[in-house]
């Protein structure tokens, strides 16, 4: 069992409680996954070409000032650093995927959690009101987030098995339910040259919803893909720089509520994480049908 | 009127204290406020009182519940009145999956829509759903009646034993060994007093009744097809 929730906010006056919202909706799941918690949250983009990278290490007091260094010799571009307890974000001139590239030649002890130009991404072990409270998700600004609460059922509890998983810049994926396929699904998409960081199965549906969206297909293509390359137990959401999506399999054993009012869209795997969003009692609330793609989508930021 | 506060006190302590009550209790009348989707909401109550709830619920509100008349002023999450024995439980707003799952007696009155798997294994519960239901509804359902208003989704009735379906509007694919069956006059009034027992107002006359082909019951290899 785990809990997910996204929350997209429509109008712009909200935007700054984007973080105090969220992490209420991922304290609401503490119940469906207690022993690891993450976020994505879509906000302060930087401009082109400039990237931003989220970065875990495992060891605590961590010197991001030496990787910063190191970045800055290796590619002539000195990062702006931003150190939220054991992950630290990197703003930096030059594409995401040179940054990546050079840091998993050069420094194995540091995983890239997120990059893109607006995605951060945050997870760890602990109890969702314990990560958010680490992570300072409160004091964020934004305009969407999704999130993961996780009870493992597939592999270890680790902060490299915890949600989001990012597959593409500012494009990730969180998953309440299991694979069954993953693993031959796994060696087709390495076969297809995509390479993988752990053996969780929510891994092996982000970086195939890459592989698709790489291909050509758009969001709402990739995931309808994925309804027949996908075998098992899911309701996913998509975080993208753009919006937010949401998607069942056919059977639809994995709980999901949509709610939406004139200022925002919400979702969760049970209504406990909406009840303190405002209006949510005047809101339409109903459970996303099975083999549906849902999308939202900014009509232009602000 | 005792009216319970679940932003004040948990829904065990709640769940306790109608437990807790008499066959002859002149506590009699229930209200809850703030359930926010709490799971079991007034699970497990075996004396004849009303209980009113102020708000969405979680998981298997009413479960097992027996004799009590309970109104949720909301939706319901997964399993509302799963496995009730008798009494009835109201849902104002919509059903998640496995509404009635189980039960053996009582009214489930849903006067929105349920989704997937409503009546799944129902064992003598009388359903009877305003809106439309969602995918394989009344899976395996032993006995008692679904009366569906609206719609209902693929696979409906699958693998049936002895329950009584009624479908008002459209139905998908049927599950396996679920046939349509002759609507008589008998069975057109027996859905007009369910109907009027639930307090669902839909005229009966349009409705097709469902049940089994019995072709399941004991395998034989000749309907290996039916399988599926």
């Amino acid at each position: 069992m785990c809990g997910i929730v996204g929350l997209f906010l429509k109008n712009p006056a909200l935007r700054d409680e984007l973080g105090a919202r969220f992490a209420t909706m991922l304290a609401g799941m503490a119940d469906r996954g207690p022993d690891s918690a993450g976020l994505a949250v879509f906000h302060d983009p930087v401009s082109e070409p400039d990237c931003k990278l989220t970065l875990f290490a495992a060891r605590p007091e961590h010197d991001w000032n030496a990787v910063g260094g190191a970045l800055a010799a290796a590619l002539g571009a000195t990062p702006d650093i931003e150190v939220r307890s054991n992950h630290a974000v990197l703003r930096m001139a030059g594409t995401a995927s040179r940054a990546v590239a050079w840091l998993a030649a050069n420094r194995p002890d540091i995983r890239v959690m997120g990059y893109g130009r607006l995605i951060e991404v945050f997870k760890d072990k602990g109890l969702p009101d314990e990560i958010a409270a680490r992570f300072r998700v409160g004091e964020m600004g934004g305009t969407h987030a999704i999130g993961h609460t996780r009870m493992a059922t597939e592999s270890a509890v680790t902060t490299e098995h915890s949600h989001p998983f990012i597959a593409a810049d500012d494009v990730c994926l969180v998953h309440n339910g299991s694979l069954s396929n993953h693993n031959r699904l796994r060696l087709w998409l390495r076969r297809r040259g995509l390479d993988f960081e752990s053996d969780n199965d929510t891994e092996v549906a982000a970086r195939y919803f890459a592989h698709r969206l790489d291909e050509g297909a758009s969001l709402k293509e990739a995931m309808e893909a994925g309804l027949q390359d996908l075998d098992g137990f899911y309701t996913f959401a998509v975080g993208t720089a753009d919006g937010f999506a949401v998607l069942r399999d056919a059977f639809a054993c994995k709980p999901a509520v949509l709610a939406e009012n004139d200022d925002w869209v919400a979702m969760a795997s049970e209504f406990r994480s909406l009840a303190d969003l405002p209006g949510v009692n005047e809101a339409k609330i109903w459970e996303p049908e099975p083999s549906t793609v849902y999308m939202w989508s900014l009509e232009g930021r602000s | 009127m005792t009216t319970v506060d679940l932003s004040a006190c948990s829904v065990r302590e709640l769940n306790a204290r109608l437990h807790a009550l008499a066959a002859d209790t002149n506590e009699t009348a229930w209200r809850v406020t703030e359930p926010r989707g709490a799971h079991a909401v007034a699970a497990g109550l075996t004396v004849p009182v009303s209980v009113e709830i102020d708000g969405h619920v979680g998981y298997y509100c009413g479960g097992m519940n027996q004799e009590a008349a309970l109104t949720v002023n909301g939706h319901c999450g997964t399993g509302v009145g799963e496995n009730m024995m008798s009494g009835t439980v109201r849902v104002r707003g919509n059903a998640s999956q496995c509404a009635g799952a189980s039960a053996h007696g009582g009214l489930l009155a849903i006067e929105g829509d349920a989704g997937p798997r409503c009546g799944i294994s129902m064992k003598g519960v009388d359903i009877v759903v305003r809106g439309s239901v969602g995918h394989m509804s009344a899976f395996m359902a032993q006995s008692g009646t679904l009366v569906v208003c609206g719609d209902a989704g693929e696979d409906l009735g699958d693998s049936i034993y002895e329950a009584v379906i009624y479908v008002g509007g459209a139905t998908g694919r049927l599950g396996a060994d679920c046939v349509e069956k002759d609507m008589t006059r008998a069975h057109r009034d027996r859905l007009s007093a369910l109907l009027e027992r639930a307090g669902i107002d839909a005229d009966p006359a349009g409705f097709r009744r469902f049940g089994s082909a019995r072709r399941l019951y004991h395998f034989h290899v000749d309907n290996a097809d039916a399988y599926r």
